[in-house]
């Protein structure tokens, strides 16, 4: 399933745009991108991020998830106020991140959880603020299968900034005209499913309407 | 030239005492200063605030410093990865100031830059814009961040000259170049120290003027964690 959303996560990034993975499925995005087409930026200093094999990890070379990674031709590394430079100022043209709700208006939670100790922070924040465009990747419902995308986010929200694309194992919803349009299912998932795992308010893209009417 | 900053750690520590704010660089323990923090759990010092992203590991780089009761207050952006840092705080035994991890990175910048502070987009709207002051700029809003700076700053870098000239790394660059520009006396880490002229001009990431203190690097980050050099 996580292998499925960041699959379908890579198929939207333009050629030689710059890009940064947040934790979690956004991570596995690096598996299928062409490392020639796409240039990885990590917050903690680095563009020109690629793979690593076991023999050659080194653990100075780390990603923002402190994983070991590999540095691709043309790679640099900068200060951390170079690399929120970057994010902040515009430069970054998609990140990729998860989250833990996303709702009607658009906007996402993914740093806190309540009743919980609020602790950490990290990227997040920078990275939808600054990010040219935010692709979330994410399970469609929690563990405990009640929906994430939801009419209001009851967790903290990340940013008043909107989430251009959500891709989730069963649907992708890009943001149109102040709502989230459902423009595709995933695998086998019906319109029907969606619907009574999603508490968000959405519109259905009228090809899938029709494909809907022929079923 | 004659002056030369090398000295021991044990020396450099001297500059440390308790109460003061103190900058230390790294991203979790990578280009972290842990030969300067191990020596600090046998130095004499109690409440300190530290600047820094995380407070290391679980009872690792300066997570040893929180285990022994000698840190007051830490700022940085992300403590969830040492559990320690949530214990401390439920308990009352540590403050925490959470900022994101842009916003402490152009803050050190900042403070290092005689720039008293600077406003951010960055966490509009968000729970960690509360109390802070909102600015509308060219119809959008910011928030006010200060400058921070430190009494002392200790740093990790790859290589030094005897001036105190730094390069760094790869990804244990980081925080380090930044905090070394934003402390009152900065105290690098290196793991080399070479000849005068030997680092390029073009390759120096921090210029010595910044520098007050050099020292050899004792223990460092391996594949299997902390060692021994």
């Amino acid at each position: 399933m996580r292998e499925l959303i960041a699959e379908r996560a890579a198929k939207e990034l333009a050629p030689y745009s710059i890009i940064n993975l947040g934790i979690g499925i956004p991570t596995l995005v690096a598996d299928y991108i062409d490392d020639d087409l796409h240039i990885l930026h990590t917050e903690n200093g680095m563009l020109g991020v690629t793979s690593v094999d076991e023999e050659h990890i080194d653990p100075l070379v780390v990603n923002a998830g402190k994983l070991p990674v590999g540095e691709a031709i043309a790679a640099s590394y900068f200060s951390s106020a170079d690399s929120f430079a970057m994010i902040r100022g515009g430069h970054i043209d998609v990140a990729i991140l998860g989250a833990l709700q996303i709702d009607s208006s658009g906007k996402i939670a993914n740093w806190a959880i309540p009743g919980r100790d609020i602790i950490g922070v990290g990227g997040a924040m920078d990275l939808l603020e600054g990010a040219k465009k935010i692709i979330i990747t994410t399970s469609h419902t929690s563990n405990d299968g009640s929906p994430k995308i939801v009419d209001k986010c009851t967790f903290p929200i990340t940013s008043q900034r909107v989430a251009e694309i959500i891709i989730t194992e069963l649907a992708v919803f890009n943001w149109k005209g102040g709502r989230y349009e459902l423009t595709e299912l995933m695998g086998d998932a019906t319109l029907e499913e969606v619907k009574s795992k999603t508490t968000a308010n959405y519109s259905i893209n009228e090809g899938l309407l029709l494909e809907g009417e022929k079923v | 030239m004659s002056l030369n900053k090398q000295t021991t750690i044990p020396a450099a520590l001297e500059n440390i005492k308790s109460g003061q704010t103190i900058m230390v660089g790294g991203f979790g323990l990578i280009g972290s200063p842990l030969s300067i923090i191990h020596y600090l759990t046998e130095h004499d010092v109690s409440e300190l605030t530290v600047i820094s992203n995380n407070v290391g590991e679980k009872g690792e780089g300066l997570g040893l410093l929180l285990r022994q009761g000698k840190l007051k207050k830490a700022i940085g952006s992300y403590f969830t990865s040492n559990r320690d840092v949530a214990k401390y705080y439920n308990e009352g035994k540590l403050e925490l100031e959470l900022l994101p991890q842009g916003t402490l990175a152009e803050a050190i910048r900042a403070g290092g830059a005689g720039i008293g502070g600077f406003y951010t987009k960055t966490a509009v709207g968000t729970d960690l814009a509360i109390g802070k002051e909102v600015k509308e700029i060219d119809g959008e809003k910011y928030l006010l961040q200060k400058g921070l700076k430190a009494d002392v700053a200790i740093i990790k870098a790859w290589k030094a000259d005897p001036l105190g000239n730094l390069v760094y790394y790869k990804t244990a660059q980081n925080f380090n170049p930044n905090m070394a520009t934003a402390a009152s006396y900065v105290i690098a880490e290196v793991d080399e120290i070479v000849e005068l002229g030997e680092l390029l001009p073009d390759e120096i990431i921090t210029p010595h003027l910044y520098v007050d203190a050099i020292v050899k690097s004792e223990w460092i980050l391996t594949k299997d964690g902390v060692k021994t050099k």
